[in-house]
């Protein structure tokens, strides 16, 4: 027989030697599963894994590697802090549209004058809009509540209206006969957020991620603040008698992954995705979450996380373009790579022992 | 250093020059907004792709990424195709179009060719699309002549001109055969969305609405139809973008086939010859890009008659389905007696005609 037995303390061997296990179970698993779609495995794994970084193009792939992994990290970041302290939110992807509206419209308002205020200006009010969808599940439960998880995702769903309005209707660039969409902010000197050194992908939402994780990392590992997050997710009655303020704690930790969150979508309506359209929203609120746990909701965990998110995208689509892959296999091959990572999580926390074992 | 200067030494080291060596075949690539067994719009965009092959043969390589998303990941998409050595771009959806120009503008040696947009900014950057409006207005004739409720369905996409424009032909010619008729639009905000689609056609279903349209490329409409049908019900539908033949020959009658093939067959041709220049292309049936597939026996006789003469009329170029007399919406005329729409005008359709109820979405 064999079974599983808690350890007394998770084994840190194993938290470091998890994920690499898990990549490498996910590349014999994925490879066979390219296999059996006909196309070379070793070719499949090198494209995804390989070739985006070191390959004949990874001049551009490197940076397209960050610009998609840069609002990921953003996003994951706020979302780990209130994870950590049992604070679900779940709308992370509605916080990133109603910031990049906000944002958008925010600058929109000065079109065409031209002038440097405009950006931060922009970046201030993404920030807000992402503050303020998150301040009504925030709210509803320090004052009345209700369930954060359900409120949170149900107002994605608000938002994704909300943007199609905005695409179709109030945000519509009116020189464009009829069709949906709203001016291209990245054409637009005083709102485009640009490469900031041409060719790296770094633009100012990788920059505010970067700031973002360092921030986190200091405020958990040194600050007061970040003492009482790790004893609410720990233990809430314990942090209720420590003298925490729960619904402080709600607020701030609603408020912070909603700030980063519209910030994200800010900087991506002005840089990689150009305009409000209605297809913008891009699953990077949802991804998110993915990312927070997979970093362990480190920061920076989060950010190799983010990383190798973003590179089985970017090597995904490679994949899918170059080999002739269907999108379902690369969307699977990422599935099980995830897949793998909570599997073998179990060794972390289980040791496995063969033979009679006490009964459990 | 930039892009530019990189992609310079790229091409001078021979990484991504574009196959025009005489040996070399032509890569081709296409970008797609869904999956190519969508059963609609992208399944058609690939049986042009895979006509391209057979006709070629060797002589031409074609490559595909399907579900590209229309909005920051299509330019990283359209990118690495160029980079790969193709020579020819299509990217077949509306939302690549900014995507497109920008990328058009770091591989001016790469042709690009753009579906349903307006935006030409580069000389190596060409428009296409089809004149769906002329199969809309056979389709609307034989709905005008099914429905026994005079109540019409039309599951629209976005409030662009294109779905404007076969909005108001399919209710022009249905009203035409059948004045009483009464046309409900459900805006679905989606290209492609099978949950959405079946939702609005069973909504339509409740309503009363007993023939069907959609510019949506599911079949999920046809589904919802057919499971009416089954219980009891008595409704129509056509297929949209391709034939949707395995709801023949109920609840689906008719179809919109879009025919990319010869579009493609001759724009490759154009890039194999060097002669490939700029251009705003919109073909209809006359170039055979729009098809009407199998009208059923479901549909009486007559009116299969009726919808043929349409056709072989519209196809010879002796009828436009939009010609005068037609007012707007609020009674003001748009087209006198005996006038044609002129192509600029359609292309910024903003408006329904008289008799549509409800408001465009803007």
């Amino acid at each position: 027989m064999i079974h599983l037995e808690r350890r007394p303390t998770p084994s840190r061997a194993w938290g470091a030697a998890s994920p690499l296990l898990a990549v490498a179970l996910t590349m014999v698993a994925g490879g066979l599963m390219f296999a059996a779609l006909g196309k070379d495995p070793l070719e499949a794994l090198r494209t995804i894994f390989w070739d985006p970084v070191l390959g004949e193009f990874a001049w551009y792939f490197r940076g397209q590697i960050l610009v998609k992994a840069g609002p990921l990290i953003l996003i994951a970041v706020g979302l780990a802090l209130g994870f950590r302290a049992g604070v679900w939110n779940i709308g992370a992807e509605g916080q990133y549209i109603v910031g990049a509206i906000c944002g958008a419209a925010a600058g929109l308002v000065f079109y065409p004058t031209d002038s440097v205020r405009i950006f931060p200006f922009m970046v201030v009010f993404g920030a807000f809009g992402g503050i303020a969808w998150a301040m009504i599940p925030a709210l509803l439960k320090v004052r009345l509540g209700t369930n954060e998880i359900l409120v949170s995702l149900m107002l994605v769903y608000v938002a994704e209206n909300l943007l199609a309005s905005a695409a179709v209707n109030w945000l519509r660039n009116p020189d464009a006969v009829g069709f949906p969409g709203s001016r291209n902010l990245a054409r637009w000197d005083a709102s485009a957020n640009l490469e900031l050194i041409e060719g790296t992908g770094i633009h100012w939402g990788v920059v505010a991620a970067l700031i973002a994780v360092i921030f986190a990392h200091v405020m958990l590992t040194r600050h007061l603040m970040g003492f009482q997050v790790r004893l609410a997710g720990a233990s809430p009655r314990a942090a209720r008698f420590g003298g925490v303020n729960t619904g402080r704690l709600i607020v701030l930790c609603l408020g912070f992954s909603g700030m980063l969150a519209g910030m994200a979508g800010l900087f991506e309506v002005t840089g990689p995705a150009g305009q409000i359209s209605i297809d913008f929203a891009s699953g990077y609120g949802f991804t998110a979450i993915i990312v927070a746990f997979l970093g362990r909701l480190n920061p920076l965990g989060i950010v190799a996380a983010g990383l190798l998110m973003a590179l089985t995208y970017v090597g995904g689509e490679a994949a899918s373009a170059n080999l002739g892959l269907p999108s379902a296999a690369i969307s699977a091959f990422q599935g099980m790579l995830l897949f793998f990572l909570l599997a073998v999580d179990v060794l972390t926390n289980f040791r496995v022992r063969v033979g009679k074992g006490v009964a459990a | 250093m930039t892009l530019k200067t990189l992609l310079a030494g790229a091409m001078a080291l021979g990484l991504a020059t574009p196959a025009l060596a005489q040996d070399d075949p032509v890569k081709v690539g296409f970008i797609y907004v869904g999956p190519i067994g969508d059963g609609g719009w992208t399944y058609q965009h690939d049986q042009g792709r895979l006509a391209v092959e057979e006709h070629f043969g060797d002589a031409v390589e074609t490559v595909y990424q399907e579900s590209v998303p229309e909005g920051a990941d299509a330019e990283r998409a359209i990118t690495q195709m160029a980079l790969q050595g193709a020579d020819l771009i299509f990217t077949t959806s509306f939302g690549y179009m900014d995507a497109t120009n920008a990328v058009a503008a770091k591989f001016p040696d790469v042709k690009f060719e753009h579906a349903t947009g307006f935006k030409r900014e580069h000389p190596n950057v060409s428009t296409y699309d089809a004149r769906f409006y002329e199969g809309r207005a056979v389709t609307g004739t034989i709905a005008g002549h099914l429905t026994e409720t005079n109540k019409i369905g039309y599951i629209a996409s976005f409030p662009i001109p294109e779905v404007i424009q076969g909005i108001n032909s399919s209710f022009l010619h249905a009203q035409k055969v059948n004045p009483d008729i009464e046309m409900v639009v459900t805006w679905a905000y989606t290209w492609f969305d099978p949950a959405k689609e079946a939702d609005a056609a069973r909504a339509m279903i409740d309503q009363g609405v007993d023939v069907i349209l959609q510019h949506t490329d599911s079949t999920a409409p046809q589904a919802a139809a057919q499971e009416a049908n089954e219980n009891g019900g008595r409704v129509f539908t056509f297929g949209q973008a391709s034939d949707m033949a395995e709801f023949k020959p109920t609840p689906r009658v008719a179809s919109i086939i879009d025919d990319w093939s010869p579009y493609y067959i001759e724009r490759v041709q154009a890039v194999i010859d060097g002669t490939w220049e700029q251009q705003a292309s919109w073909g209809g049936m006359p170039e055979g890009e729009v098809v009407i597939g199998e009208i059923t026996d479901a549909v009486p006789a007559e009116v299969k008659a009726e919808a043929e003469a349409m056709i072989a009329a519209i196809t010879a170029g002796e009828y436009h389905p939009f010609t005068g007399p037609i007012n707007r919406q609020d009674g003001s005329a748009w087209l006198a007696e005996g006038e044609v729409a002129e192509d600029g005008a359609l292309l910024g359709m903003d408006f329904y005609i008289e008799g549509l109820t409800g408001d465009i979405p803007n």
